[in-house]
């Protein structure tokens, strides 16, 4: 038998460590609240763009780690806005338990499409997930006297905040809030992708065939991410109602879908922090080039997409990824 | 040792319609052998396999692991039970590294790949036990390099890294060989020949010095169905054989 030489900083030092935070970690939050102070009156958009990075987020544990390629994530988005405004139409106002009940509604969804949608894979899957938020889309545009149909759902009244902070006109509660609860999504889908369960998403990703062929339990494992990924942006979506107080048929939209995964593929899948990149990189985009050109401003997000398709693999942080090899090569 | 075989099959077939890959195959492999199964190309090698491992569904007949009928349980069940395979086809995590393929499978046998609480690398056993057996198989200069950066041959040592990961009773190896330039293959062999003597091994393969140098027993398949089973001696010396496979010019 060949005896190796001992490499000196070895790999399972690297694996034994992964879990530990890291300093550019911190740069995403030091970032919201510094735009908080330095931006007062972007804050409104602001808020947004935390709302997109969590749906974005919730995404990315889906496609990018157990690889699920859906077009159909805001069927969950949707789901968890209309549970917080139906919920707020009817009297229940406190904010906290309503996204508790949104997320509940929203994974709950995910477990039952899931079984479903999980038994195929690629193109099949791709069209099944779609279908899924179409159906929503069609269902609630239809229940008018519920959700309000094509006009949205109005006279939304959300309570203040832990009984004291109200939702003000300026948006500052609204995008401390949502900070709040986006930081603690993240705290729970890092746990996540650090875990052994995580890592076992990444191997179902890399090779389905060869997980079954080692005793993971594959299904299992990807109905649990698509359901914890269906109450992330069922929690995105009821930030949006909360903070927005209206909620429109487009939250469940196919357009939705679409931007959300056109927003991490910019940011980097299967990266956890693609999200906090290419949520707020398309957002002020739109907000900056729709100013100028409120007609094709989309024209210019597409030609950014086909760059970083042809070009940047791994959307910006891919390209980190590969100068800092470089670097160190 | 347990009198009981480490694998068996009891008249176990499977058919695509009209089509019969698997024959009434009823095979026994004792615990600790070191069995090879050859047969032509078609012949259903590898069909048996994946019928073993739950990858296919039998049409009929039985699977037994360790005395224990497991016909009826998921391939992950019978992962558990104690049955690891390597592909004929290199089947990895080509984006992870060579220690993080390892890894994934030594987490699913100690039951901890389900956890999403802790973090993975807080299971430093696991770790452990992963580096040391890439170590034992001569892997550890290329513990954290990417799976496809690998030449073809050293992949074929991944494959069969993880299948040991699982702490098999049973293994079935499907080519180990295969596509490996044959300065190489005596590598993979070597590995295969220092195997702990509690692993039963059924090994696939084209190339008859390896099967003659390395089996005990040798089975032989044509159209779905065994032909003929006994030592490499009665193997080579079958007339049937030498016609079907071996071919007539072929010698010891």
């Amino acid at each position: 038998m060949i005896v190796s030489p001992a490499p000196r900083r070895t790999v399972a030092d690297t694996v034994l460590g992964r879990h530990r935070l890291r300093g550019f970690e911190l740069v995403p939050w030091i970032g919201a609240i510094a735009a908080y102070f330095v931006f007062p009156e972007y804050l409104a958009l602001g808020g947004q763009i935390l709302i997109m990075v969590l749906f974005a987020l919730s995404l990315d544990l889906a496609l990018g780690y157990a690889g699920i390629v859906t077009l159909g994530h805001a069927a969950f988005f949707g789901t968890g806005a209309y549970v917080a405004g139906i919920l707020a139409v009817h009297g229940w106002s406190e904010p906290l338990s309503a996204i508790l009940a949104a997320a509940a509604a929203a994974g709950l969804l995910g477990v039952v499409t899931g079984a479903i949608v999980l038994r195929t894979s690629g193109l099949t899957l791709l069209m099944v997930t779609l279908v899924v938020a179409q159906l929503l889309q069609e269902a609630a545009n239809k229940l008018g006297w519920l959700t309000g149909g094509a006009d949205g759902l109005q006279g939304i009244v959300i309570a203040p905040l832990l009984g004291s902070f109200r939702f003000d006109l300026f948006g500052r509660t609204a995008y401390l809030y949502s900070l709040a609860i986006l930081f603690l999504a993240w705290a729970v889908a890092r746990t996540i992708v650090h875990s052994p369960f995580g890592r076992s998403l990444i191997g179902i990703r890399e090779n389905v065939t060869r997980m079954q062929a080692i005793g993971s339990p594959v299904f299992q494992r990807r109905l649990r991410i698509y359901a914890i990924s269906a109450a992330l942006a069922g929690i995105a979506g009821a930030l949006l109602t909360q903070t927005t107080q209206f909620v429109a048929l487009q939250v469940l939209s196919f357009e939705l879908s679409g931007t959300v995964l056109v927003m991490l593929i910019l940011g980097g899948v299967g990266r956890l922090y693609g999200a906090f990149i290419g949520a707020p990189l398309y957002m002020i985009a739109q907000d900056q080039l729709a100013k100028d050109d409120p007609l094709y401003w989309l024209f210019w997000i597409g030609l950014l997409l086909v760059l970083v398709v042809m070009f940047a693999r791994g959307g910006v942080l891919g390209i980190a990824d590969r100068l800092r090899a470089r670097t160190f090569r | 040792m347990s009198a009981q075989p480490a694998l068996e099959t009891r008249a176990l077939c499977k058919s695509f319609g009209a089509l019969a890959v698997a024959r009434d195959i009823s095979f026994r492999l004792p615990a600790g052998a070191r069995h090879a199964l050859i047969g032509p190309n078609g012949a259903g090698k590898t069909t048996f396999i994946n019928l073993v491992t739950g990858r296919l569904k039998p049409s009929s007949g039985q699977i037994l692991l360790g005395g224990a009928d497991v016909t009826a349980l998921s391939a992950e069940k019978r992962v558990k039970s104690g049955i690891g395979r390597t592909f004929q086809i290199n089947t990895l995590f080509n984006g992870l590294s060579v220690l993080e393929n390892v890894l994934l499978a030594v987490g699913e046998r100690h039951g901890i790949a389900g956890d999403m609480l802790r973090g993975a690398g807080t299971y430093r056993a696991v770790v452990e036990e992963s580096q040391a057996l890439l170590e034992r198989l001569g892997l550890a200069a290329d513990a954290a390099r990417p799976v496809r950066e690998l030449p073809y041959g050293r992949q074929r040592l991944v494959e069969i890294a993880i299948a040991l990961g699982l702490a098999p009773k049973v293994l079935l190896l499907d080519e180990p060989a295969a596509g490996v330039p044959s300065a190489e293959s005596g590598l993979i062999l070597d590995i295969v020949e220092t195997l702990p003597r509690d692993i039963a091994v059924l090994i696939i393969e084209h190339d008859m010095d390896l099967v003659f140098r390395l089996a005990e027993r040798i089975t032989v398949m044509v159209q779905g169905a065994i032909l003929v089973e006994g030592t490499p001696d009665e193997i080579a010396a079958d007339p049937h054989v030498r016609e079907v496979y071996l071919g007539t010019e072929h010698t010891r």
